[in-house]
């Protein structure tokens, strides 16, 4: 059959496709949630809140898309969050300057990148548990560093932290008649950034390239001359630096640290990643995917807050259940696109 | 001298090497710290019964819940090629399922406690099901499926319970968690050996063994010699479900209260940890679950090691992952080639030294 274009269409690739229908589904549930629930969802403050409180959690999940891409997995990520927290705030409050604390911040996530990359990299020791065993040592770290919550107490760091982009017209007016200006705190700037980088350096760098063909294939990159070993450090260091970074950006959006910080914060940067479109065997995702996929889930928890299912046991429930309609939906789609291609 | 030391490298035990020399170093360290630490008397328990105390014995009894699991999963990951971490999850969800069945009926008799570990048992094979069929019928990564059961586990635990701790208190109960009257051994420790023997008639009458292995090395060839491969992941899981209850149950009776929050909090981590220091790799295939049961040992070991040196738990961590870190260097491909190529390099070095000589 002849194309009337001339030209013929290119298919969607599976990145394309997965990252596709979360986009899509995620369009769909807000715009019922607009309609149906009504109330805030109504007001642009909604998306900016979600990005609020989930900025660092955007970042994280970034890092972790890359190295998912590579065909590994890194479950430090919200330990070493913690842990940069904790040593942030505690250097803060004995007379630090913010600018070194983003230094501390940075080094700390790359230490962990650098260790854990090389002893998976080139030591050649199972992913899983060398990051399990940097989520413990990150952890236990956190607590000896201290146990209890420690609040900043710094006049420099206050100010970094009040810092908001404030824009009037996105705003609504309340019922006493203010009018509310929407808000974004500087965090959210730091994790668009983040994933306007990531998504330039995987879509157009060499390096981000070598990722995709190494999680595809592991044998073939390596006939194909790409240093696969240096690579993979790459992936985790880039993962740990992310880490840091995501430290930071979770000390301006909640001015504390706590050992219980971050908690489950691992497990919910893969879930991200997977609703985005991201396969753990590798070769396949997006950041623009996983962006979204950290807005579905938030999406999904506060539709569950605002329908009223207030005790405490829905809210995983129903994420618990959303993610397996995701996972189930990926294992569907892409088995009838391998059957169509061997037909 | 040469062909020892490439046997003792490559193993001469096998894939044991690593975990017994852990439980050895261990051994050694604390013989030297304090050697009233291997120190066992018998010691009365508040019901007055004659019961055997000490740092071993308590090392022996704590990492039971972990030896149960830790059995099961080294099925599931050889089969599948990986793990299930939503094990922790499942057994409060087993541990709620026994609590409510208990204190459904009026009085609790030894019948009714049989009851509840049954229903136990049922829900968390079904549970082991639904990550089965994923995983095998649908072809998802085992982690990615079982992440699902993780996220909302404790919840549905907690949704059974009704949002509350409920507490049970019956001597039975006691007996399953600590000592059965008479009996000086911890029940949890006789329990473990009852699942590692149950185990063992398993594969003495089967060819569960053979085909699980088949399947991990490589699912299509096995399929292809008439194994079904779908039914041989989706039995792991199912009997990853009932390590799960039983678990669960002797989690449950320790504390004669079930608290979805904290029971066995954080075990699907050290379960992992115990089949990869017992040497199986978690890519699947070959396995031996003696090697996974010294894993859970060493572990708990490790941890009691740390306490008695007045470490505390929250910091415990920490010196747990430098343990693992230095376990999992030493047992790495690459540094056992590189640390054999040194060898052997030293001993040649030596013969020419001796042949030098002699001239």
């Amino acid at each position: 059959m002849k194309n009337p274009f001339g030209k013929r269409k290119e298919p969607l690739t599976d990145t394309q496709l997965l990252m596709t229908i979360t986009i899509g589904i995620f369009v769909v549930m807000y715009i019922l949630a607009m309609t149906l629930l009504g109330g805030g969802f109504l007001h642009a403050q909604q998306i900016f809140d979600m990005l609020n409180d989930n900025a660092s959690l955007i970042i994280v999940s970034c890092g972790l898309t890359i190295v998912m891409i590579g065909g590994g997995i890194d479950i430090s990520v919200g330990a070493v969050t913690s842990l940069v927290v904790m040593s942030c705030v505690l250097y803060l409050n004995n007379g630090g300057n913010v600018f070194v604390s983003i230094l501390l911040a940075l080094g700390i996530g790359l230490a962990f990148g650098l260790v854990q990359g090389f002893l998976i990299s080139y030591l050649e020791i199972q992913p899983f548990i060398v990051t399990l065993a940097g989520m413990f040592f990150a952890r236990g770290m956190t607590t000896i560093l201290s146990v209890n919550p420690q609040k900043v107490d710094h006049a420099a760091f206050a100010k970094v932290r009040d810092t908001q982009i404030v824009i009037p017209w996105l705003g609504y007016t309340a019922k006493n008649g203010n009018l509310v200006p929407a808000r974004i705190e500087l965090g959210v700037i730091v994790a668009l950034i983040c994933v306007a980088f990531i998504f330039v350096l995987l879509k157009y760098l060499r390096l981000g390239r070598n990722f995709y063909a190494m999680g595809g294939n592991q044998t073939s990159a390596l006939m194909l001359g790409i240093n696969v070993k240096r690579t993979r450090f790459f992936s985790y260091i880039l993962s740990g630096l992310l880490s840091g970074i995501s430290g930071f950006v979770f000390m301006m959006h909640t001015g504390a640290g706590n050992a219980t910080n971050a908690a489950g914060m691992e497990m919910n940067a893969i879930a991200s990643s997977i609703i985005g479109g991201t396969l753990l065997t590798g070769g396949v995702g997006n950041v623009i995917g996983t962006f979204f996929g950290t807005m579905t889930l938030t999406t999904i928890k506060k539709i569950v807050v605002s329908s009223g299912l207030n005790d405490p046991w829905w809210q995983s429930i129903t994420t618990g259940g959303m993610l397996c309609f995701f996972i189930l939906l990926q294992s569907v789609v892409l088995g009838r696109r391998s059957k169509k291609k061997k037909s | 001298m040469k062909k020892n030391n490439k046997k003792f490298l490559s193993g001469g035990l096998g894939q044991l090497t690593i975990p017994l020399i852990a439980i050895a170093l261990l051994f050694i360290f604390n013989l030297i710290r304090d050697p009233g630490f291997f120190s066992i008397g018998i010691s009365h328990n508040n019901d007055g019964n004659a019961v055997l105390a000490g740092n071993l014995i308590s090392i022996i009894n704590g990492a039971s819940e972990l030896a149960v699991l830790a059995m099961g999963m080294t099925l599931v990951t050889a089969a599948c090629g990986g793990q299930d971490i939503s094990v922790g999850a499942a057994a409060a969800i087993a541990g709620s399922v026994f609590v409510k069945v208990l204190k459904s009926g009026s009085g609790i008799s030894g019948g009714t406690v049989l009851l509840a570990f049954v229903a136990a048992c049922i829900v968390a094979m079904l549970f082991g099901t639904f990550n089965g069929v994923l995983v095998a019928v649908f072809k998802i990564q085992p982690m990615i499926a079982t992440l699902i059961l993780y996220t909302c586990g404790r919840s549905i635990a907690y949704w059974i319970n009704g949002g509350a701790t409920p507490t049970v208190s019956s001597h039975i109960i006691t007996a399953i968690g600590s000592f059965i009257p008479g009996i000086p051994i911890p029940t949890p420790v006789l329990i473990v050996a009852l699942v590692a023997i149950l185990f063992k008639l398993l594969f003495h009458f089967t060819s569960l063994e053979l085909f699980t292995q088949s399947v991990g090395i490589n699912g299509s060839a096995a399929r292809l010699n008439g194994i079904n491969s779908t039914f041989i992941k989706l039995l792991s899981f199912i009997i990853l479900g009932v390590c799960v209850a039983v678990a669960g149950t002797i989690g449950v009776s320790r504390l004669s209260l079930i608290n979805h929050e904290t029971l066995l909090l954080d075990v699907e981590m050290d379960t992992i940890l115990a089949v990869a220091i017992g040497g199986n790799s978690l890519g699947g295939g070959k396995f031996k679950i003696s090697g996974s049961i010294i894993g859970a040992y060493v572990i708990q070991m490790l941890t009691t090691t740390l306490y008695a040196m007045k470490v505390s738990s929250t910091d415990v961590k920490a010196y747990k992952a430098i343990v693992i870190v230095l376990l999992v260097v030493i047992g790495s491909p690459v540094v056992k080639q590189r640390f054999g190529k040194l060898l052997e390099r030293i001993s040649s070095k030596k013969k020419i030294t001796v042949k030098g000589a002699e001239e």
